[in-house]
């Protein structure tokens, strides 16, 4: 039977994948290629919804997520960031949010799966993106009416809802709500999963927990990823919350690991990953951009560079899940992989029952 | 590195910053003006839609000191859940409210789940109850809990509202096992209100309400510790609304009691709650026989408070002074009043000299510093003493705050005047910036106070972090405010650590400012061996506060810097290698060796007294008079500096004068301190049966367990014919067939805070440390007392004790009291074991930080050991072999104890 991911977290540091849409501009599409045969008449430009390529060029997708495995990834995310009605709403395809969750979940699925077989010591896994969304429940857009909100929770609740259902009908094994720059929507994620669990009440598909079920969680449900964003030095979320603010806001998810990602460099992050590493009461993961970005808006932190950061953090005993975001590519998570591989985990902190 | 971190299971909440509620937190305020049903101005305000002005509330209440904010928008005239959802929101965009977590009150679940889609934070959900019965209560746990909210459950259900302690009881520990076996709520996420009502009512059935709320309260932590009480502050003193005057007390004195019952947090008006202390003694006697319901049969002390409340005035009272000097000009009246360090007269003439200078900086800048130059001057030619100089400086703080909003005002009109001219704007250069911290798990902070005002008063702009400041904090906000230097204090031992760790990071982090270090625990051979090899732009071991006005001169001149810092370096080198020199003379016995060398006892014709009672006592508010007259007054001069022998000091013919002014000062606010019960004393002992079983092991049986302590042994090899002492030695040995005893205690003076943050407020620094001082001596005082008293009557193995104060302070009684991290027991870690025996945080009134600093700051705790042999000594270093059979002993990871025992290793 294929290891549990609570298995191998206790074993070792796992390595999530790279950046998508990095590797995606490597390929130059083209108008035509991302809306393929089945979108030649749509009636908006679709250049840039990289989501859609999980139905119009799955090969490319399924291939990228290869390079990852290759390099050495143990998660891989799906390619879902904006999958959602809110959001596929530039591209006028809300009808197809939850059609595009199941087919990038499959292309995750079948790379995944591929590289499990032909070392099952080493099972990979397949995380389900739930991104940010274009619209925020924190934030007013109308700067003269700060009380306003473009859009409501139960409208975020009810996109992300679809999303979850395609991504676990497309075969996910995990739910990654990730680049969380306001707290609220990804609450409203939390919300949603957990609605969505309790309403199937869904069987265990995998391996049992080894952890006792706690009460109020269902038996079955698919373990969380939380990843927020610092999106500056004010070590701030976009919405203004600190990072202990932030994760105490997410508790309740009872989430597998907590961590950050986007926005930041690993040399920037350092001191939040430190922090959340001594507060987290679960695992901690971080997957930084290649630096920050240069006057061209591209990123050119080398694989080395950040590879060398990431070893500290490591050393110091902060991580159990770490990768890439913007500007990645194969051969950062490669370094990643090589250096941190020396380290053991992070150690699951002992809550104390009593004052 | 790859430590295991323990996680609290305190109430943890958020808004944009969190808030952790942790036994220390002692008691949330929670605001409650932002609520229809209880405030008629935001009941207004909601209805006409002046949603701006509402956010105003809101504002104050958090200015006010709220730690979370109540809002409630139940009203018939309302739509509740447009309300409810609009407030919030534009709450969300307003930082210095949505800094601090909400509370969502409301009696209709729809508003409160409205409400919980407004708010990225962790909310408290006010309230749910079984009122409706439990599948409904159960369910909207469920909806609370998928938002992530706190719930506060209200003692209702099927029945009605709990009035009596035993029905509050049993609804909430109902309530309780609902909630974490069915929902799956942790036990810190859980709020109970069990129901303040109105008393003094003159219906008799109301009279003992607030006692069963106190007495429900106790209970339910007792129950399900974890919880926490909360409830509706201002229910509780309904009847005499319109007359706020008593109502605040009635408050006051209410929350004294159920905060010490262990009631949690409050919704109360955060702007008007009134110091305990403060109230007057006849009033607070009154509030307290109605809470009490004392001496109430047919309402007579509910009547005595009616007409009491009736005449309630305001008193002042009158001084005459010598005031001759008040006819000179308004710059030698500055003058006076900053080197005389008086207050009186200081608005006055700081407007007056306002007005007649040009600029409000130039008043700052002339008379004022001239004055300060003066107390400097004096000060560094020993002719003032630094009680002094704190109270100039109060009054120097004084002038500034007068002045300060004109400054303000004018440096925007420059910024004004040159954003419409298009110039840039450039403001002149401030002082010189320096940052002082205690550093993170120390809570002690007297000699950094006293630094930062004398480095103040030397025109230093001083940003101090206060206690517990991690390293990130500290040198976050170091870059923050570009400060110049950075000082460290530190009073325990595990701080030095902290202090290696901040320089290194220090270091990892490229800064290139000075880093000074302070605090009684640490030395100049310290810092020279362990601190400065980790930082290369300046390490300096400061000793003193007057030494700290040379010592950041000379960092601060571009001139004198490279010289110092040479100079220090050297000195420091030579340090390093002297210290390395000498460390190869030490001669270590074999652990062995030393173990067999230990103090010799002859067990076979000792009986072990046997104490009056095993287990623990407790000793709550124990009489301030009577500790005080154990007060050991040296130390107290010597955390003012003033150094000598007590009482000879006081008739010195340098610091005499000064130390009797101090001494008087001191005296007075200790009068005061007992005559107005400003602060508690508690107190615990306990007596154990106890053996040694190995030669540094002793085993202490209670009635639950046996708890195995582990003792250091001096190794360094001794004269012929002298041991090599541990603990241990002091305890007979199981092989004696007797049984032996240990006792143990620990001291706390409760109740510093309200009143140091009051001097605070009044920028009061002399008066602030002298009660810092105070407190520790109380703490102190009170050890003596408990120990003198134990010897005596508890343990009872002296019967006849005629020892002088100053006797006691020579430490001639018979037996001893050594602290865990201290010579004779050097290892910080067993104090676990001696709070454990102790009954614990909630016993004790003591908490541990990670470092394992007491709090409140003025504690002490102790073994008591009778033996007549036992005596006070230092285990000194210690060498390998030692180390890792300790560590076997302690069942502890290698790392973890070298960390702890590094002080005494080589």
């Amino acid at each position: 039977m294929k290891k549990s991911i609570q298995d191998c977290l206790k074993e070792r540091i796992l390595i999530i994948d790279g950046a998508m849409g990095t590797m995606i501009q490597r390929h130059k599409l083209e108008e035509a290629d991302y809306r393929g045969e089945r979108f030649k008449d749509w009636h908006t430009d679709v250049k840039g919804n990289n989501d859609l390529l999980s139905i119009t060029q799955p090969g490319i997708i399924i291939d990228i997520h290869k390079q990852y495995l290759e390099a050495g990834a143990d998660i891989i995310e799906t390619n879902t960031f904006s999958s959602t009605l809110i959001a596929q709403a530039d591209y006028d395809m809300q009808s197809l949010a939850y059609e595009l969750n199941v087919a990038s979940a499959k292309c995750a699925r079948i790379a995944a799966d591929e590289y499990t077989t032909k070392n099952p010591d080493k099972p990979r896994f397949v995380a389900g993106a739930i991104g940010p969304l274009n619209k925020t429940l924190s934030l007013s857009p109308d700067v003269n009416n700060p009380g306003f909100r473009a859009v409501t929770f139960d409208e975020v609740a009810a996109a992300y809802t679809d999303q979850i259902k395609g991504l676990i009908e497309g075969g996910v094994d995990l739910l990654l709500i990730e680049t969380i720059f306001d707290t609220l929507n990804a609450k409203a994620a939390v919300y949603a999963i957990k609605k969505f669990f309790r309403d199937r009440k869904m069987n265990s598909p995998q391996t049992p927990s080894p952890f006792p079920l706690p009460p109020g969680e269902i038996k079955g449900a698919l373990p969380i990823m939380i990843s927020g964003t610092i999106t500056d030095a004010s070590g701030r979320t976009l919405s203004g919350q600190t990072l202990e603010a932030f994760y105490i806001s997410l508790m309740h998810a009872n989430p597998i690991s907590i961590g950050l990602n986007c926005a930041l460099g690993a040399m920037e992050m350092r001191p939040h990953i430190e922090e959340l590493s001594s507060i987290a009461n679960c695992y901690t993961s971080a997957y930084p951009n290649a630096g920050l970005p240069n006057a061209f808006g591209e990123y050119d932190e080398q694989p080395h560079e950040t590879a060398h950061i990431i070893e500290e953090w490591a050393a110091n005993g902060w991580l159990n899940i770490v990768g890439g975001c913007c500007g990645t590519t194969p051969d950062h998570i490669k370094h990643i992989a090589d250096e941190v591989a020396k380290f053991k985990p992070r150690l699951l902190p002992v809550l104390e029952e009593a004052l | 590195m790859n430590e295991t971190i323990h996680i609290q299971p305190f109430l943890r909440l958020s808004g944009l910053e969190p808030l952790i509620v942790r036994p220390e937190t002692n008691f949330v305020n929670v605001g409650e003006r932002t609520n229809v049903t209880g405030s008629k101005k935001f009941a207004r305000l909601i209805k006409d839609g002046l949603y701006e002005e509402a956010l105003s509330v809101a504002r104050q209440q958090v200015e006010s000191g709220a730690q979370v904010i109540d809002i409630n928008m139940d009203d018939a005239m309302l739509e509740g859940v447009e309300a409810m959802t609009v407030f919030l929101n534009l709450v969300q965009a307003e930082p210095d409210i949505a800094k601090i977590p909400i509370m969502i009150d409301s009696s209709k679940f729809e508003i409160i789940e409205a409400g919980l889609k407004c708010v990225q934070g962790k909310c408290i959900v006010n309230s749910i109850s079984m009122k409706e019965g439990e599948s409904k209560f159960i369910e909207q746990a469920f909806i609370c809990k998928s938002y992530g909210a706190s719930v506060i459950v209200m003692a209702f259900d099927e029945v009605g509202q709990a009035d009596t302690k035993q029905r509050k009881i049993e609804i909430c520990h109902r309530a309780y096992k609902i909630l974490t076996s069915q929902v799956g709520y942790d036990p810190q996420d859980i709020i109970f209100d069990p129901n303040i009502f109105a008393i003094a009512t003159g219906i008799e059935e109301h009279n003992n309400y607030a006692v069963d709320f106190i007495e429900a309260t106790a209970e339910i932590k007792r129950l399900m510790p974890l919880t926490k009480v909360s409830g509706g502050v201002s229910n509780v003193s309904f009847s005499f609304r319109g007359n706020d005057h008593v109502r605040e007390a009635i408050h006051s004195v209410f929350l004294y009691y159920a905060i010490k019952a262990g009631m949690d947090m409050g919704i109360v008006n955060a702007g008007q709650l009134v110091v305990y202390d403060e109230i007057e003694p006849t009033l607070r006697d009154m509030c307290e026989a109605v809470i009490l319901n004392r001496n109430n049969d047919n309402n007579e002390a509910t009547e005595k408070l009616i007409v009491h409340a009736e005449k309630v005035k305001a008193k002042g009272k009158v001084e005459i002074k010598d005031e001759k000097w008040r006819n000179e000009p308004v710059e030698k009246r500055l003058s006076h009043s900053l080197v005389n360090g008086i207050t009186d007269y200081i608005d006055a003439d700081t407007e007056e000299a306002r007005i007649k200078y040009p600029k409000p900086l130039d008043v700052i800048e002339g008379p004022l510093m001239d004055g300060m130059n003066i107390v400097g001057d004096l000060f560094g030619a020993g002719k003032m003493f630094l009680p002094q100089v704190v109270k100039s400086a109060r009054v120097m703080k004084k002038a500034v705050a007068v002045l300060t909003p004109f400054i303000e005002q004018e440096k925007e009109d420059r910024k004004q005047a040159h954003l419409a001219a298009g110039t840039t704007n450039e403001e002149a250069a401030g002082a010189a910036k320096i940052l002082l911290a205690t550093v993170k798990g120390d809570v002690h902070d007297i000699g950094k106070n006293i630094v930062g005002v004398v480095l103040g008063c030397n025109g230093y702009d001083i940003i101090d972090l206060g206690v517990m400041v991690s390293s990130d904090k500290i040198l976050s906000e170091a870059k923050k405010h570009n400060v110049d230097i950075i000082g460290l204090s530190g009073l325990i031992t595990p701080s030095l650590d902290e202090m290696v760790h901040i320089a290194k990071e220090m270091k990892r982090q490229q800064m290139d400012l000075p880093l000074l270090i302070g605090g009684a625990t640490t030395s100049r051979m310290h810092t020279a061996v362990k601190i400065a090899q980790e930082y290369d732009n300046g390490v300096v071991h400061v000793l003193d506060a007057s030494r700290s006005v040379t010592v950041a001169g000379s960092l601060l001149s571009k001139e004198q810097k490279p010289d110092f810092l040479n100079g220090i370096k050297n000195e420091y080198h030579k340090l390093k290698e002297d210290f390395a020199n000498r460390k190869t003379i030490k001669n270590y016995l074999p652990f062995a060796v030393a173990q067999q060398n230990g103090a010799v006892i002859d067990w076979g014709n000792f009986t072990p007294v046997t104490p009056t009672f095993t287990g623990t006592k407790v000793f709550e508010n124990y009489d301030l008079a009577e500790i005080a007259e154990y007060i050991d007054w040296q130390p107290f001069f010597i955390a003012w500096e003033m150094h000598g022998k007590f009482p000879a000091l006081l008739t010195d013919e340098i610091i005499g004068k000064e130390a009797t002014k101090l001494y008087n000062d001191a005296k007075k606010l200790l009068q005061q301190i007992i005559d107005e019960k400003w602060i508690t004393a508690r107190g615990v002992i306990g007596f154990w049966e106890a053996n040694r079983t190995a030669p540094d092991t002793v085993i202490v049986k209670t009635s639950k367990e046996d708890i195995s302590l582990q003792f250091l042994r001096q190794q360094i090899k001794k004269a012929a014919g002298q041991p090599n002492l541990s603990l241990a030695d002091f305890i007979a040995p199981d092989t004696s067939k007797s049984t032996d005893y240990l006792g143990g205690f620990s001291v706390t003076i409760e109740g510093m805070e309200p009143h140091i943050k009051k001097f605070n407020e009044n920028l009061d620094d002399y008066n602030k440390i002298i009660l810092q001082a105070l407190g520790d001596r109380f703490a102190e005082a009170f050890a003596e007392v408990l120990h003198k008293r134990t010897r005596l009557e508890y343990w009872g193995y002296v019967t006849e004790e005629h020892l002088s104060n100053e006797q006691l302070i020579k430490e001639e009684y018979l037996g001893i009291r050594p602290a865990p991290g201290y010579p004779a027991c050097p290892d910080h870690t067993e104090k676990y074991k001696l709070f454990n025996l102790l009954g614990g945080e909630e016993t004790t009134g003591i908490h541990l930080t990670e470092s394992l600093a007491m709090y409140p700051a003025s504690s002490v705790c102790g073994w008591y050991f009778a033996n007549p042999a036992s005596k006070y000594f230092g285990v000194g270093k210690i060498n390998e072999d030692q180390l890792s059979d300790y560590t076997v002993r302690k069942e502890m990871d290698m790392e973890e104890v070298k960390r702890w025992l590094s002080p005494i290793l080589d």
